[in-house]
């Protein structure tokens, strides 16, 4: 199958070696494969893999990743401009019995 | 099914024909706010102090995946309070979450459950899971288990470990078809607006309103924008890996430039719909600017699109799109008058 690769040179994905552990939670939790470890360290093997779920950020221990983690939709996109704060990146539209602040 | 600690849910992992229809019906966003599941314990087969503990959102999609990957297995099903939404989502969110898994061990007094410390956790809970969080807060350490349910037994069986290919994400042509139905239904209040204000506007010509021009003209404005509509969200998610350029803008740009020759097709069968340079070169703008805003729309329901991405794109096809719509729009209304 062609693999579907998104727009190159965008993420905001941030990575400290310096404060690595080589824990490897990084390489587990990405959906890309954007990390690597090898040796007892990380490195980014495939960074415009990368879609800023922000799982790697949250499971990194050593606070080594940063990454301004969001919701790519462009609908939701559109909707914060029009609605500003009340937008939700739900697509089931009644929003009757979600959680508090979603 | 009793415990020390009280009666235990126990499910089933067979799917019966009516947990098929309501995940069918899901799709189209039916009863979706109502497609979900109790959280808390829940229990597969018999299982005892030493079964794993597989944690789920309360989506029932999300629910019925995971029990039915689980024959002849022996587990817990600790279901979080995610609303009716999936895991990936949820996890977004923040309601798959640190707080909410905390939250569920302890209610469950999972500590006395069971005698191991794992929680095994679906990978795209990540995104809202902080595994070290967990651990620190609940004493149980979070296992990271397979994307897909499908391949948990095999998960199982290598002793919770995960092949690489276990925890990559694809959108594979299955996956993506599943996704059409939401699109139409999503879209379709807009659609169906825009198509309608065509049809009235259609009256408009030389001499001022008459009627007697909405059932060709009319109608078949109507029907080309439907069928524009239509053909994009069908065919964005089906031809995506093959349609040209990275941005979903720009695929959708050339799907629209694909219909463009069916629209020639149209302008031949029915002339009178379709008379004079300017309504041609209307729809010439309006279908690939139409295309390319939906399928820029598809962008939400992708695994692999990323915002800063999203926003790139949008700051150049958006502007793009309103112009050649806008302009469409103008010499559309011009035709009416030619």
């Amino acid at each position: 199958m062609v693999e579907l690769r998104y727009l190159p040179n965008v993420t905001t994905l941030d990575f400290d070696v310096d404060k690595c552990t080589g824990c490897g939670m990084c390489a587990a939790v990405c959906p890309h494969a954007v990390f690597e470890v090898e040796n007892g360290e990380a490195r980014i093997a495939d960074r415009d893999a990368c879609m800023e779920c922000g799982a790697c950020q949250r499971n990194c221990p050593a606070a080594a990743i940063a990454v301004e983690s969001g919701v790519g939709c462009a609908t939701f996109v559109i909707m914060q401009a029009v609605q500003g704060d009340k937008a939700s990146c739900c697509c089931s539209g009644d929003s009757s019995d979600c959680a508090p602040g979603c | 099914m009793s415990t020390p600690w009280g009666e235990v849910r126990r499910v089933s992992t067979t799917l019966q024909t009516s947990d098929r229809l309501s995940a069918w019906k899901a799709r189209w966003g039916i009863g979706r706010m109502r497609y979900r599941v109790e959280p808390g314990l829940v229990a597969v087969g018999r299982p005892t102090a030493e079964s794993p503990v597989l944690v789920s959102a309360n989506y029932k999609m999300s629910f019925d995946r995971l029990r039915s990957q689980l024959d002849g297995q022996d587990a817990w099903i600790l279901v979080l309070e995610t609303y009716g939404v999936n895991v990936w989502c949820a996890a977004g969110k923040g309601t798959f979450g640190t707080d909410e898994i905390v939250r569920r061990v302890e209610a469950a007094q999972l500590q006395r459950v069971v005698s191991h410390r794992t929680l095994i956790v679906p990978q795209l809970g990540a995104s809202g899971v902080a595994a070290h969080e967990v651990k620190q807060r609940s004493g149980f350490r979070v296992a990271y288990g397979p994307v897909r349910a499908e391949d948990l037994p095999a998960f199982l069986d290598a002793g919770m470990q995960a092949t690489a290919e276990m925890r990559r994400v694809r959108f594979p042509l299955g996956d993506r078809t599943a996704l059409i139905p939401m699109e139409l239904v999503g879209a379709a209040k807009y659609v169906l607006l825009a198509a309608a204000a065509m049809f009235l506007l259609a009256g408009l010509g030389a001499g001022g309103y008459s009627a007697a021009r909405l059932p060709g003209v009319g109608v078949w404005s109507a029907v080309l924008l439907l069928a524009a509509a239509v053909g994009s969200i069908v065919l964005t998610p089906v031809l995506l890996p093959w349609l040209p350029g990275r941005a979903l803008s720009v695929k959708g740009t050339w799907l629209g430039l694909a219909f463009l020759p069916f629209v020639a097709g149209a302008a031949w069968f029915r002339p009178e719909a379709f008379s004079g340079w300017p309504t041609v070169a209307a729809w010439c703008l309006l279908v690939p600017a139409v295309a390319s805003f939906l399928a820029m729309n598809f962008t939400g329901a992708t695994t692999y699109t990323s915002l800063s991405g999203v926003r790139r794109e949008m700051a150049l096809a958006v502007p793009i799109q309103a112009v050649c719509a806008v302009a469409g729009v103008v010499l559309w209304l011009v035709g009416r008058f030619v």
